[in-house]
This record gives structure tokens, sequence and C-alpha cells, in this order.
């Protein structure tokens, strides 16, 4: 079906004059003009027959929600014809990771553990994009609980990353990230714990952010690492993920840990002129295998921001080399605890083999999760455990204390932060599988936002020497979303770098 | 050789008043049908997350103050981890190392009358677990999530308690300070009020038992029998077996209510690993001084010390205060009841009505309180009519079962019902002579040496009078006549 059809070389809906393929802000306006002939079923429906083409071979969706879009679109169509405003994303078609709750959708997380398993309400961010009149077209893929950088880690399959079949689109966002290279939605949601939007959104050759810890809430997304898990949006460019970024942000009273920041809103007087971009020593790749590439984008962006009137600055954060070990001792550590949830008492697997209390938890446990979220739970609990807290997690903890201060600082000396988003372009399936020590290092240049709860955008950045995206991260003080986006939008414009629709290449093709 | 010492620390579980539950908008009150006071945080389903409920911390506040504890300016929460299928999180929100109450004390009397403090340790909010039953034949286990994540306050004392007596009475001094304050029921056969004594025994050598806590005790009685059985099986075991804290690992044991006996559960040999680290979905809660001072404005007097004022400054027996302090609400009452137009009434004579006439008619229409027609103020002015000697003791008590339903004026009442004392000396010679004619007999068999007669000539005398003669003009003018 793939090799005859190849959708992604180049069919007609792809050709970017489909109104599917327009900036965000163009097709809402359209769909809100009573006087266009535009309708938000018409995009859903656009966008459901290229996942019914596409899907099957990019493997980007767990569930598609049919129903559930087309009721939401016919409800922004009739609010256009009572004169009522659908909001500034109305009728765009949206992906949502699946580890975000849609009520009537199942909610899988990517793990066998959840089996049977439907939310019966909404995580907030997801309503908030509805009631701003995006449609929900299905649920996409990531590794299981979020944990990996691949989605080789879903317990159902592998995505595919749309530039190259053969390759993975990254993770644990990947499904979101294949969705929207591959042009099937224009939006997505992902969250981020270490890098869980922007990598994929690197390897995919898409923009992805991932907002100031707090700005969005959590409420609804099944819980990875509490103090790093963040909801963010995936897009084609900077503006159309502002938009998404606007409609799900703001205090939450179902998650105490939300506060207001500052707004999202393009500032018109941005402007590169004047721009202090700094260089952190320790992201350096040129003593990292296969980086020279990512190193040499980078450097090229450097040379038009240069010329563009912008400052870099040279920085250290010491405590940046240690923020991979810092990571994979807080995340798991959280993670040993939000896991313990699933235990086959009240929803989703439970094993037919249990002979009392004990077996019941071990053999649920043992059959519903995989062999990655076993291992994360195994270190987490160790980390927390008496005896070994003190040298791994409050250890860990300080140092993430310490993480944030050195960020602090350097913001005091530039505006944002520029660095490679991942050291090299969309692995092979299979490559990395076998090495999770490999595995985790692909989080090498994002982990370090999260630990200190900064925003961090990656934009498209070029191709590496076999032609696959390469990221450019933008780092930012806490709220300065705002800034990042109206930097990435003129780095875009200044470097002409920004999505491509995917080539045919790899696979069965 | 002589007794030994005994060392008993307290846990006190309370479950604090609130609307709704710890961290989530659940409703919780006791006895509703299983599972129906539930909501997504209670349930732990994935992606729902607590949001704390202030007036729990308020509550504890409150409660704290009222021990003397100091309040933490800064106190935040942890994760307690540990599998158990009424635990749906499978951790429960607690506070390990910044509890939000630390130091403080509560008074009791010791087993010799004199006054002595129990010190606290702690006092850290948590949210409650939900309740596990058994079916006898160990098949089937039932999960009510009802009364998880209700708001506990958990109340850590030193081992300052040296018998069963000052258990007990330790246990209902907080009881009835929480009454006091309205923050919890204290209810132990409800649950809301749970207690784990922990007991050990130290020898005139020096030598230690191992420490034994006792779970599963449901009344205040219970917590001080199973201490006794535990001082007598710690003193036993040591003597037979020589065991000491030195050879014996802390142990776990439950109260059996039908074999009256303590039975071992679990030892501690290592302690349990709860792999506690900070909440990470509730940022840490700094408490304003302002907000504490306005909470410690708003305490009320506390039993032990409206006891104290009760016997001293108002001249009441150490009964009448213990009986008249031991409600908030009659103690109240009562003072409403003293309160006079001109000053303060007479406190013996008030307590005297309130234990008295008043208590019975609660007790025996088994009404509260609140329910009854008559004020405070009501009779108070009944026990002004009696104290003035306007009515006499029998119309007085005749009029209180009137007032108490109708709520109507005692005074307005002997106005209009024509009630008060005859205390004029013509009718009441009268009927004195009346009296004397109608009950011939009776007189002279006083005159011929028998007292007794002299009764009923009495009551002849008030009979005619209707009830309402001064007794004691009554019995003078009889005196004379006779």
């Amino acid at each position: 079906m793939l090799g005859r059809m190849n959708p992604l070389g180049g069919m007609t809906p792809f050709d970017g004059d489909h109104p599917l393929d327009q900036p965000v802000a163009t097709m809402a306006a359209r769909v809100r003009d009573k006087d266009d002939a535009l309708t938000a079923v018409e995009l859903v429906q656009a966008s459901l027959m290229r996942m019914q083409m596409l899907d099957p071979g990019l493997g980007a969706f767990l569930c598609t929600t049919d129903e559930l879009a087309l009721a939401q679109a016919e409800a922004v169509d009739a609010k256009v014809a009572a004169g009522e405003d659908p909001g500034p994303l109305a009728g765009v078609p949206l992906a949502v990771k699946d580890n975000l709750a849609v009520p009537g959708a199942p909610l899988t997380c990517g793990s066998k553990i959840l089996a049977g398993y439907t939310p019966p309400t909404w995580a907030t961010s997801v309503e908030r994009a509805v009631s701003a009149g995006a449609c929900i077209v299905g649920k996409t893929n990531l590794d299981e609980f979020a944990m990996g950088s691949s989605t080789e880690n879903s317990a159902f399959a592998p995505s595919r990353n749309p530039h190259d079949l053969d390759r993975v689109p990254g993770g644990s966002s990947g499904g979101s990230a294949a969705a929207v290279a591959a042009g099937m939605v224009p939006l997505a949601l992902g969250s981020d714990t270490g890098g869980s939007i922007r990598q994929p959104a690197s390897l995919c050759g898409i923009v992805g952010l991932k907002p100031t810890y707090g700005r969005v809430s959590r409420n609804g997304l099944v819980a990875f690492a509490s103090s790093l898990d963040q909801v963010g949006p995936m897009a084609r460019s900077a503006d159309d993920a502002r938009l998404l970024l606007a409609a799900i942000e703001g205090v939450d009273s179902h998650d105490a840990t939300t506060q207001t920041f500052a707004s999202v809103a393009a500032d018109p007087s941005a402007s590169l002129a004047g721009l202090r971009y700094g260089v952190v020593q320790e992201f350096a790749l040129a003593d990292v295998p296969g980086g020279e590439d990512a190193e040499a984008a980078v450097a090229g962006v450097r040379a038009v921001l240069d010329e563009a009137g912008a400052t870099g600055v040279e920085l250290s954060l010491p405590l940046v080399d240690a923020s991979i070990p810092i990571y994979y001792i807080v995340a798991p550590a959280e993670a040993s605890s939000n896991l313990a949830r699933f235990d086959g008492v009240r929803y989703g697997h439970r094993t037919d083999g249990a002979q009392d209390l004990e077996s019941l938890y071990a053999k649920t446990r043992d059959e519903g999760f995989g062999e990655e979220v076993k291992r994360r739970i195994l270190i987490g609990t160790f980390a927390l455990s008496a005896g070994y807290a003190d040298a791994y997690y409050k250890k860990a903890m300080a140092a993430r204390t310490r993480l944030r201060e050195q960020f602090d600082a350097a913001f005091e000396r530039c505006d944002l932060i520029v660095s490679a988003t991942t050291p090299t372009a969309a692995f092979k399936i299979g490559e990395k599988s076998g090495d999770p020590l490999a595995m985790y290092l692909c989080d090498i240049l994002t982990v370090a936002a999260n630990l200190a709860g900064i925003p961090a955008i990656s934009i498209p950045c070029g191709r590496d020497r076999a032609g696959l995206p390469l990221g450019l991260q933008l780092w930012g003080p806490p709220g300065s979303e705002g800034r990042l986006l109206d930097a990435a939008e003129q780095m875009a414009s200044a470097t002409g770098l920004g999505y491509e629709a995917p080539r045919a290449s790899g696979g069965d093709a | 050789m002589s007794a030994p010492q005994v060392l008993i620390g307290v846990e006190v579980h309370l479950q604090l008043k609130t609307k709704t539950k710890c961290f989530s908008p659940s409703r919780y009150h006791y006895g509703a049908e299983p599972n129906t006071l539930i909501d997504p945080v209670v349930l732990g389903l994935p992606g729902a997350l607590p949001v704390l409920n202030r007036e729990a911390v308020r509550l504890a506040i409150r409660t704290g103050l009222a021990f003397g504890c100091e309040i933490a300016e800064l106190t935040k929460w942890d994760r307690k981890n540990y599998f158990y299928p009424d635990l749906p999180k499978g951790y429960q929100i607690s506070q390990f190392d910044r509890p939000l109450c630390t130091g403080g004390g509560i008074e009791i009397d010791d087993d010799d009358g004199n006054p002595k403090t129990i010190r606290l340790i702690r006092a850290h909010l948590e949210e409650d677990t939900g309740k596990s039953t058994h079916d006898e034949g160990g098949t089937k286990s039932r999960v009510d999530l009802n009364r998880a994540g209700a708001p506990l306050l958990e109340i850590v004392s030193e081992p300052d308690i040296a018998s069963a007596g000052e258990a007990e009475r330790y246990l209902n001094a907080l009881r009835e300070i929480v009454s006091y304050l309205g923050t919890s029921d204290g209810n132990m056969e409800e649950g809301n009020l749970r207690c784990e004594p922990n007991v050990n025994l130290v020898f005139e050598n020096g030598d230690r038992t191992a420490i034994v806590e006792v779970k599963n005790i449901n009344s205040v009685r219970n917590v001080g029998k199973a201490i006794e059985y535990e001082i007598l099986r710690q003193t036993r075991i040591y003597h037979d077996d020589g065991r000491t804290m030195a050879n014996t690992p802390r142990s776990t044991r439950g109260w059996d209510d039908t074999k009256s006996a303590t039975v071992h559960q679990r030892f501690k040999e290592s302690a349990d690993d709860y792999r506690y680290f900070p909440e990470p979905d509730l940022p840490p809660l700094s408490i304003a001084r302002s907000w504490v001072e306005a909470e410690r404005a708003e305490l009320p007097e506390l039993p032990r010390l409206r006891r104290a004022r009760y016997a001293e400054a108002l001249g009441l027996s150490p009964y009448d205060a213990e009986v008249l302090t031991g409600d908030p609400i009659l103690a109240a009452w009562f003072e409403q009841a003293l309160a006079g137009p001109s000053g303060p009434r007479d406190a013996k004579a008030v307590a005297n009505w309130v234990q008295g006439e008043l208590m019975r008619h609660l007790n025996e229409e088994k009404v509260e309180l609140s329910q009854l027609a008559l004020t405070p103020a009501g009779l108070g002015e009944l026990v002004d009519l009696t104290t003035s000697g306007i009515i006499n003791a029998g119309t007085a008590k005749a009029l209180f079962r009137d007032v108490v339903r109708s709520g109507e004026s005692p005074a307005a009442l002997v106005e209009a019902r024509g009630l008060a004392q005859v205390s004029e000396r013509g009718p009441v010679e009268a009927a004195v002579r009346a009296a004397m004619e109608a009950n011939v007999q009776a007189v002279e068999d006083f005159r011929g040496g028998n007292p007794k007669a002299r009764g009923r000539i009495f009551g002849a005398a008030m009979k005619g009078l209707q009830g309402k003669g001064d007794p004691a003009l009554v019995n003078e003018v009889l005196t004379e006549l006779l």
C-alpha cells in the first residue's frame, strides 16, 4: 500500500496549496470568515483523509477520533454560522499525544498496563485547545509513559520518521512530531520531560516548544516526572506554535504548580539587532561522535545572527555536564512513585495469575510495563531508598538547584542561549534500542531546560549530509516564550530555514 | 523489686472537620454508601493532581495553637510511598521533614491528681487512606475509598505518659480540646480519632523492654486496657525470658477486643522504607504570621482553664466544674444563663439548675440543648425568681416544666398565673389555722409526742395556699400555733 502510493512523494494534497498546509492563522481566519467557503469540517476531513492514507506507513497515531473531530468541527461551523467566534484555532485539526486525557478516547500512554482505560475528564491543555476551536483528530504514539527518545518503547509499534521511514521520529512525542511533519495535522500537543517535544521536533524538521514549568497545566497529563513534565505545542512554524501555546497556557485550579507568566504574543518591535545570544561551552559538539553536522548548522545560524547585528556571548555552565546524571536520578525517582498507581486494583490491566496481594502487584506490573519503564522504576526506587537517598536523590536535587542558579546567572549576560537540539539527526530504527545509555545521551542537549524549569524551543535548522533534518534550540529565562518565538520567527526569515515537507526516501519506497 | 517505669508515647490520627477532602473537591462524612465520596484525585486516576484545601491547614493551625505548638513559617508536602489497595496512588501525601506544628503539649492530671504536661513532638497534616474489609473466608477483600483523602492531623507525643490512666486522660483531654475548637469530631468509634500507643518498660537496673506499638484500638477505654495488658506482658517476658530492647526487635501488635489482649502482628526489624521525597505536585506553603495570629485570637477558652476558672472564680465544686465544662455547648449555655441583667447571678444556683432540672429534661426527652425552646436568659430569670423568694422551689420546678417547652418568660408566667409566693402573715396564718382545724387528730398526735404528725398539717396548709406559701413562714406560724 505504502509502496504503491508512497504518499510522501509529493501527492497533490501536499503541494502547499491545500488550506491544511497554510499557516494556522490563515486557515483559522478562513474558517472564522463567514464569507469564506472553507469550513472546519472540510479541514478535519482533509486531515482525516491524509491520516488514512499516510498513517499505515508512519504509525504516528494510536487511534483516530473521527467522530469527535467531526462533531467539534460541526460545532465550530455552527458558531460561525450563528455569528459567534469559535476561537483562534477555529477548525484546526489537532493531534494529541496519548498521555493526555480525552474523554471517550482510550488513554494508553503507549503501555499495555492501561489496557481498556478511558478517562472521564479532559486534560486541561486539550480542553483549552478545543475551547479555542481546535478539533481533535487522534491520539499519537509515544514511548511508553513518555520514557524514551525514539517511540521504539511504545508497547504497540514504533512510529517512523516521515523524512526516512527506516528512521525513528525521535521521542517520546514521536507520533505527534511525525503527524505534523507528514502534513497530517498542522498542530500537535506533546509533552516534554527531558526533551520529548524538542528532540522529535528536531528529528522531524518541525518546531517544538517546551514551555516554562508551570505555564501549561499538567492536569490530565499522565505524570512521568511531575517536577519536569510540561505540555507544549508542536507545529510547522513558531507562529503556529505560538497560537497553540496561547490557547493552552495559564493558571489552572486543578494544577497547583501553574503560574501566570508574561504574554506569548508577538512583539512587533522585537529585532535580532542588539540581541545578546549565549553560546554555552558545555553544549559544544566538537567531541561528540557525529556531532559535526549539528555543530556546523549552529555555526551557520550564528553567522546569520551576527550579520543581523546580534552579539554572541561565550558562557560556561559547568553543571550542564552533570545534567544527564541529575536527570536520570530525579526523573526515575519521581516516576517510580507516579507509576505506583498502576497496580491492577482499580483500572487498566490486571493479571489473571494472582494468588495473593503481593503477586497481584508483581504480576500485573511485570506483564503491563515494558523494559524501559521497569528499568526506570528500579533506578528511581533505588535512588530514593533509605541509605542511598542522600547519595543519589538528595545530591541530584542539590545539583539541580545549582544548575538553575547557573542558568539564572547566564541570563543576566544574554537574552537567550543558542545550541543544537540533538547531537545528530534521526537514527535508524533499532540502532540504539539495545543500548539504553546511548539512547539517554540523545537528551544531552535538552534535559537541562527541564531541570532548570526554563523554556526552550527547537526550530528547523537545515539538514545533515544525509539530508535529514537538524534542529536549533533557543533557551530563555522563565516566562520568555514570547521572546523565544519572536526570535525563532526572525531567525527563520533571516536564514531561510524552516519546515519542509518530507521528500520521498527510505522505507519500502 | 519495685515496679518498672512505664514509657508510653501516643500517636493520634485526628480527622479534621473540613467540608471537602484535603487535596480534592469530594465531600467527606462518616457512614455514606461505599465509594460514593470520590473523584479522580481520590481514585488516583492517571493525570489527576492534588490541590490543597486551605481549610485543612487552618484547622490544623487552630488545633496546633491550642496545643501550644510552634506553627512552621514554611511547610511542605512529601510522598510516603507504599503499596496497599486502600492507598489509590501508591503513596500518601504527608509531611516528612517540615511538619506544620512542632512542640507544645497537653496538660492532664497524673495518677495522683497533680497536673502534668504530656509534651508533643510534632503534629503534621496528611491525607487519610481508604478502608479495606476482608471476608471471613479470606478470599475477597473490599475497598471503600470514601475516607481516602480526608485530612488527618497526626499528633505524636513524647513518651511522657506513665500509665494506662494517664493515656486515657491524655486522649480525653485531646478529644475535649478539639471538640472545644470544633476542628474534629474526635470520635474513636467513627474512626475520626485513631490512636496507636507505643509502650515499653524501664527496670530498676536500667534494662528496657523492646518498644511495642499497638494498633486497631477502637475506644479510649481499650487504649487503657491494651496498655495494662502490655505492661503485664512485657514484665512477664522480661522476667521469664530476659527479653529486652537489646535482644528483641520493635514490634507491632494488634488489640483483640474479644480476647482483651494484644496479638503479635509483625516485627519491625529494619525500619520501613517509605522512600519519602518532596511532593512535586504541591508547592511548599508559607504561612503568614498574620494568619497564625488571627487564628490564635480566635481560640476559645480551653476546657482545663475554664474548669479552673469555674472552681476558683465562680466557687463551683470540682465536680460541677467538670460536668459543666465537659461539653463546650453546655458550658456556653451555662455562662449565658449566668449573666444577669445587673451582674452575674449566683453561679452555684445556676449550676444546680443546669445540672439538675435541665440535664434531667435533656436526658429524659433525648433532646439537644440547641433544640430547647427555653433560652439561657429564661433559665436565669427562673433562678432570679427563686433566689429573690418570689416563688418557692416547688413552683419553680413546675414552672420549669412549662417554660422548657414553651420558651415563655418565667417572670411573665408568674405574673399571669399569680404564682408569686404568699409571704404575708395574714393569709398564711389563716391557712395554718384551717389546716389545724381540718386535721384535729394530727394536732393531737403531735402534741402527744409524735413529731411526724406535723408534716401532715404543714402539707394541708401549703395545699390551702395552692402550694405558693413561703415554706419558712408557714413553718414559723405552725410552730407558734402548735
